[in-house]
């Protein structure tokens, strides 16, 4: 497997502007005789496929829910970063760059991550021109707020719902591409096989999830904008249809995998509350401002938190890192969050919680003041756990929110597999081991609306492929597996459901490779899965067919899935002997207990390649330069 | 605590379908209503049962994806809710709990209580969005935009698309879900050169699919999750008759 990262050259400012300069094009007239597939319709999907529209191309666009705007970019609640400056607080381009480059532990593309703080900006002016109504001053501008890991106000924002707001955006963008005949959706249709032909991805073969029906659709470009595989936890922040099923197929047939094992546990969810439980939900991390996060100092003091007087709570975040407190980084809360109720001190029924407390706050500022910072939020609490936190403080938990690692991509975000190009979460570039907030979404929209239209012409204008025969027999072959695997899933008629077995393959996710790793916690981890893998082929029950709508069958067929992903996170993790970002191994830590990278030997992407069922998979490496910034030891004592 | 559960049960469209009844013997109260059907469903697999499909997503009360009928209510009986933020709390021990589909003819059931929303979609599609190509956008604050105008744009703009204003509609109109895309993009700078057009376009694909029109029950408004205003639907309705009557907008035409 060649890695060839194909950065152009130059400084670093210059390498996009470089880049379009000299980049091949795809003349108005061809471009209409290229058809693009676009899998998953979320800002990176939905933008490449309107985008591409507006450019000319044809494009299959396809989404797993009934409709392209229900995908689960719409659930980001924070907001969007920008360089703009509007607030002449003094932010750069290259400030963003920075800040992302830092809090994502040096562990990312230095290329790729300018290029996104470049575009911020222009993301920024094509939603405002999409109809995005972001928060605005009583003067009519723009309004920012302030976001973790950032020093300046950058964060543009619509109410709590962002994201929505954003994927509407781009779903409109979409849709008008629709109305004039550039794109096609294909709704309730999941992607099960990538098409290589003469090693180059050339389609994919979907399942209608409504008539059960298999066909495969032929293109010159393949795009996967599908997000990310935290529900291979199965408790995450993730909508209960996302799934890693695409990029998990399109490894098997090639596209190298990039640190895996790199996920992002967020601090502040509402804890789980019985074994019923089907997700988690995120309360936004703006609630550390004035919350303070304490547990019992005795292990099993089981009293109301009222009860527990001043002197009895420890306030563990301010006690630990003074000078950060409770708004030290995602990781860094989550990790001692799991560390206080490993020692016993856990609050709430399942003993996995710390309190959020906003009573000296309230204090403090006065309940009206709180109210109006966080009014939204607590109401959302109190309807969920019908605690009121005005009166008792909230309990919460870290929950899986978001994967950094993803297919590997070069800079014009094309895999290992030439044709197949990953965007978004899918992908692997730019957020290093860790994701700082507000930048997802601005990574979805940047893939999509502005880099794709640029990167994917210079791939088409070089390639001479001639339209895919359909009996072609890679074809054939794609088409028989997924039906194989369909058929294989059904004829177990074991005794477990697919639920219970997803139940059991997260809790040994999380237990072991999720906030705190060790060499000896993944070996049990690795034993476990293929112990658990083994019975699910064995036991599971899938009832039904595939001939129809099947909400099971198509679990069954994630879960499988997962199962292959979740032990080659794990190897991934064992594989990566130092600390870094989301990713902490307990045996390289600081005298202080914190991450310790060791950029000597780990200052690279780890890519996996597959090499069959029942293979170890071979790793591979792309070596991360960082020539504009200096590595340096995060500290927030 | 315990439940009796009648749902509706469909296999296909062409199914004729039917009400079964279903008892739960431990519910706690800290589930929401889409884990309570978690819990049938496995019990359904464990005993070789179907399981009941239905649709569901974000579980965040943001996607759209959910809805069904609780008892005679879209969504249920708590106000700006969504089925999965809607928690067993809310029931009572030994309640007996009746589940339908959206019933309106614009939604043909595809299987149990999923049903098939496509004509939002052809909606949508008509007109429903601001033609700005990627890459010609001038900058963000070069259009100045009154707080309150973007206050208003949002209050529209927070429709979920989840179709429990037509379930809900005596009439099954679709006027709230197209009257808040229409005054979302009406009331922003950006959205006026196709504003005509597109209440034109948008009211057009509207009436070409089965939805009935708007007699003022106000239902929609009473059980919509965002609490989208029937403000929306005079908001279209002068739009429409503005492009109709006075002829304004573009000369071209799309509808």
């Amino acid at each position: 497997m060649k890695l060839d990262a194909r950065i152009p050259e130059g400084p670093l400012a210059d390498k996009w502007t470089s880049f379009k300069a000299h980049a091949k094009l795809v003349s108005p007239a061809n471009k209409r005789k290229h058809t693009i597939i676009v899998v998953g319709t979320g800002l990176a999907g939905g933008g490449a496929a309107a985008s591409l529209g507006e450019l000319g191309y044809k494009v299959e666009a396809f989404c797993y829910q009934d409709s392209a705007r229900r995908a689960h970019s719409i659930a980001a609640q924070g907001g969007i970063n920008a360089a703009k400056n509007y607030q002449n607080d003094g932010d750069t381009v290259f400030r963003l760059f920075y800040d992302t480059v830092k809090g994502g532990d040096f562990r990312a593309r230095e290329a790729n991550v300018h290029r996104l703080a470049e575009i911020s900006n222009q993301i920024i002016d094509h939603c405002v021109a999409q109809g995005v109504p972001f928060a605005r001053e009583y003067s009519g501008y723009l309004a920012n707020r302030t976001f973790g890991g950032a020093q300046v106000s950058r964060t543009f924002y619509a109410r709590g719902q962002t994201g929505q707001q954003l994927l509407l955006g781009a779903y409109a963008s979409l849709n008008a591409q629709v109305a004039a005949g550039q794109v096609r959706v294909h709704e309730r249709t999941e992607m099960l096989d990538l098409i290589v032909v003469d090693g180059v991805a050339r389609g994919i073969v979907t399942r209608n999830m409504v008539t059960g029906d298999i066909s495969s659709h032929f293109g010159d470009a393949v795009l996967l904008c599908t997000g990310g595989y935290s529900n291979v936890f199965f408790l995450s922040t993730s909508a209960k249809g996302c799934n890693g099923s695409a990029v998990w197929r399109a490894h098997k047939r090639g596209a190298g995998f990039a640190n895996p094992c790199f996920t992002q546990i967020h601090p502040t969810c509402i804890p789980q509350s019985g074994d019923y439980q089907s997700k988690l939900t995120l309360m936004s991390e703006s609630l550390r401002n004035d919350g303070r996060v304490w547990v019992p100092k005795k292990a099993g003091d089981d009293r109301p938190p009222a009860q527990i007087p001043e002197d009895e709570r420890d306030y563990y975040l301010e006690r630990i890192y003074p000078s950060f407190g409770n708004m030290v980084p995602r990781d860094v809360a989550s990790r001692n969050a799991k560390n206080v109720c490993d020692e016993g001190r856990g609050i709430g029924e399942t003993k996995r919680g710390v309190y959020l407390d906003f009573s000296h706050a309230i204090k403090r500022l006065g309940v009206d003041v709180i109210r109006d910072r966080y009014g939204n939020l607590f109401e959302m609490y109190e309807m969920i756990t019908n605690d009121n936190p005005y009166e008792t403080p909230m309990k919460i938990y870290p929950a899986p929110h978001y994967t950094m690692g993803g297919l590997w991509v070069d800079y014009n975000l094309m895999s290992t597999i030439p044709g197949l190009f990953v965007l978004g979460e899918a992908n692997f570039s730019d957020h290093g081991a860790n994701r700082l907030g507000a930048s997802a979404l601005m990574q979805g929209l940047a893939d999509g609306f502005f880099v794709i239209p640029n990167t994917l012409g210079a791939y088409l204008a070089e390639s001479k492929a001639a339209p895919v025969n359909p009996d072609n027999q890679a074809v054939k072959e794609a088409e028989d597996r997924v039906r194989a695997l369909n058929q294989r899933l059904l004829a177990v008629k074991g005794s477990k459901s697919v639920d219970s077995f997803h139940r059991e393959l997260g809790m040994i996710m999380l237990d072991k490779c999720g906030m705190s790793r060790s060499k000896e916690g993944l070996d049990e981890a690795i034993a476990a899965i293929r112990d658990l893998r083994e019975q699910f082929w064995s036991n599971v029950v899938v009832p039904g067919d595939g001939e129809s709508l099947n909400q099971e069958l198509e679990k069954a067929g994630r879960v499988a899935d997962y199962f292959e992903l979740a032990e080659l996170m794990c190897l991934d993790a064992r594989e990566r002997e130092e600390s870094c970002g989301g990713h902490f191994r307990e045996e390289h830590r600081t005298e202080e207990g914190e991450a310790l990278r060791d950029d000597d030997n780990f200052c690279h992407a780890t890519v996996w390649q597959y090499s069959g069922e029942g293979k170890a998979p071979i790793a591979h490496e792309e070596p991360l330069v960082f020539e504009n910034v200096a590595l340096t030891q995060r500290s927030y004592k | 605590m315990k439940l009796t559960l009648e749902i509706w049960r469909q296999r296909s469209a062409q199914d004729t379908g039917r009400f079964e009844t279903y008892h739960l013997a431990d519910v706690s109260t800290h589930m929401s209503f889409l884990e309570m059907l978690d819990v049938l469903n496995q019990d359904l697999i464990a005993k070789g049962e179907q399981p009941v499909a239905f649709d569901h997503d974000c579980r965040e009360g943001i996607c759209g994806t959910c809805g069904f009928v609780i008892n005679g209510v879209a969504h249920g009986h708590l106000k700006r809710n969504t089925i999965c933020q809607l928690h067993m709390r809310h029931f009572s021990d030994g309640d007996h709990i009746v589940i339908e589909p959206w019933r309106a003819k614009a939604f043909p059931i595809v299987r149990d209580l999923i049903v098939d929303r496509s004509a939002f979609e052809r909606i949508m599609r008509a007109g429903g969005y601001i033609s700005a190509r990627a890459g010609s956008a001038p900058d963000a604050n070069s259009t100045l935009i009154p707080k309150e105008k973007a206050e208003a744009a949002m209050d529209f703009a927070e429709c979920i698309g989840c179709g429990a204003c037509v379930a809900s509609c005596p009439n099954g109109a679709a006027m709230l879900f197209v009257g808040a895309k229409i005054s979302h993009l009406g009331f922003l700078p950006q959205g006026q050169p196709e504003r005509d057009e597109r209440a034109r376009a948008m009211v057009s694909a509207m009436e070409r699919e089965a939805f009935g029109a708007c007699t003022n029950f106000t239902s929609c408004e009473a059980t919509c999750p965002k609490g989208i205003s029937i403000v929306g639907i005079a908001r279209m309705n002068r739009d429409f008759l503005k492009a109709k009557v006075l002829g304004g907008g573009n000369l071209g035409g799309k509808g």
